[in-house]
């Protein structure tokens, strides 16, 4: 009986510590893993993937959401709506696709879907309430793409988290994010393995708080 | 054979962000290499990727881009102050944009102290 009033009055204060609508998207360039870590927030907080991922760049081509991934930890509940985004880029070219033994139709189709998805990605930024700016750590990391990104966050003030990914990998140097982007949190994970998660978790009460 | 195309400030500083855009593509899109002085802002850069996107077909596959901007987060306030002013009197002419095709340029490398340029062999289309 304690425990059901104890369960109650949780709930009931859950709901006054609980913001609602919150938009928390996941930008980066392609291939960074932001599709891996937005599947890894749904699997282990709704039990279901988000999307699918594949090593060919512009997996991605659409805006995806979840509508609500509510986490809870420590007597603190946070919820929000997912927004996993198109990877950002300067060129598109649909004979890099073809090296990945796709056919020219089908890599034709897939540039032009991949453009257009880079569009709607940089429009829907102006909707975002916070963002995990999502870059691989094995890769150079002062990229136009990831400073242009970084900036617009910036200039619209909407919170950023760094996310450093594919720690797991030996060129990994989560230094040079750091160095790069000083201003920012920056926290390494490997999305695919895991590794970090929790701490990871951790960031994002702060950065949806 | 690669041709640089130099844009002063007095060309595009009194530019709208569309008609600044728009110029920096026409230029790319006739296998030209920009050399921009001073910066886009991070929303023209936005808006520039977007025009990209817009753009692309079978010839252009997009640009490369990369800013050079002398100042840093840790510079003295002195300093700050001195190039505030500067801007102020003579508009943002700080910094390099360097903005080439991407059927020509294959990547530009930016490090905090330099630019490397990798370009690929032209293969020249007929339009």
């Amino acid at each position: 009986m304690a425990n059901f009033f104890a369960n109650f009055i949780e709930n009931f204060l859950s709901i006054f510590r609980t913001k609602k609508h919150i938009k928390l998207g996941i930008y980066g360039p392609p291939n960074a893993g932001k599709t891996t870590l937005a599947n890894r927030i749904c699997e282990d907080w709704l039990g279901e993937e988000m999307g699918e991922v594949s090593k060919i760049p512009h997996e991605t081509r659409e805006i995806k959401v979840k509508e609500k991934i509510t986490m809870k930890s420590n007597g603190k509940t946070i919820s929000f709506k997912l927004i996993d985004t198109p990877g950002i880029a300067t060129k598109i070219d649909f004979e890099d696709f073809m090296k990945f033994k796709m056919k020219k139709k089908a890599a034709q189709k897939r540039a032009k879907e991949a453009t257009k998805g880079v569009i709607e990605a940089i429009k829907w930024l102006d909707d975002m309430d916070c963002v995990l700016a999502v870059l691989d750590s094995t890769q150079n990391p002062y990229s136009q793409v990831n400073i242009t990104i970084i900036g617009n966050l910036a200039a619209r003030n909407i919170p950023v988290l760094i996310v450093g990914n594919k720690t797991d990998l030996k060129r990994s140097n989560l230094k040079k994010i750091e160095s790069a982007f000083p201003q920012y949190k920056t926290l390494g994970i490997s999305a695919e393995k895991g590794h970090n998660i929790e701490q990871f978790y951790k960031e994002i009460f702060k950065l949806v708080r | 054979m690669l041709t640089l195309r130099y844009l002063p400030y007095n060309e595009h500083g009194e530019l709208s962000s569309n008609e600044k855009i728009r110029k920096v593509l026409n230029i790319v899109k006739n296998d030209s290499i920009v050399l921009m002085e001073g910066r886009l802002s991070v929303e023209e850069e936005a808006k520039l990727i977007e025009r990209t996107m817009e753009q692309i077909d079978r010839r252009f596959k997009g640009v490369e881009i990369c800013t050079v901007f002398p100042e840093k987060k840790n510079d003295p306030f002195s300093r700050k102050l001195k190039n505030g002013f500067y801007k102020l009197l003579l508009g943002n002419r700080m910094g390099v944009t360097v903005i080439g095709p991407a059927n020509i340029v294959k990547e530009i490398k930016r490090d905090p102290n330099k630019i490397e340029l990798l370009t690929k062999n032209v293969r020249r289309r007929r339009k």
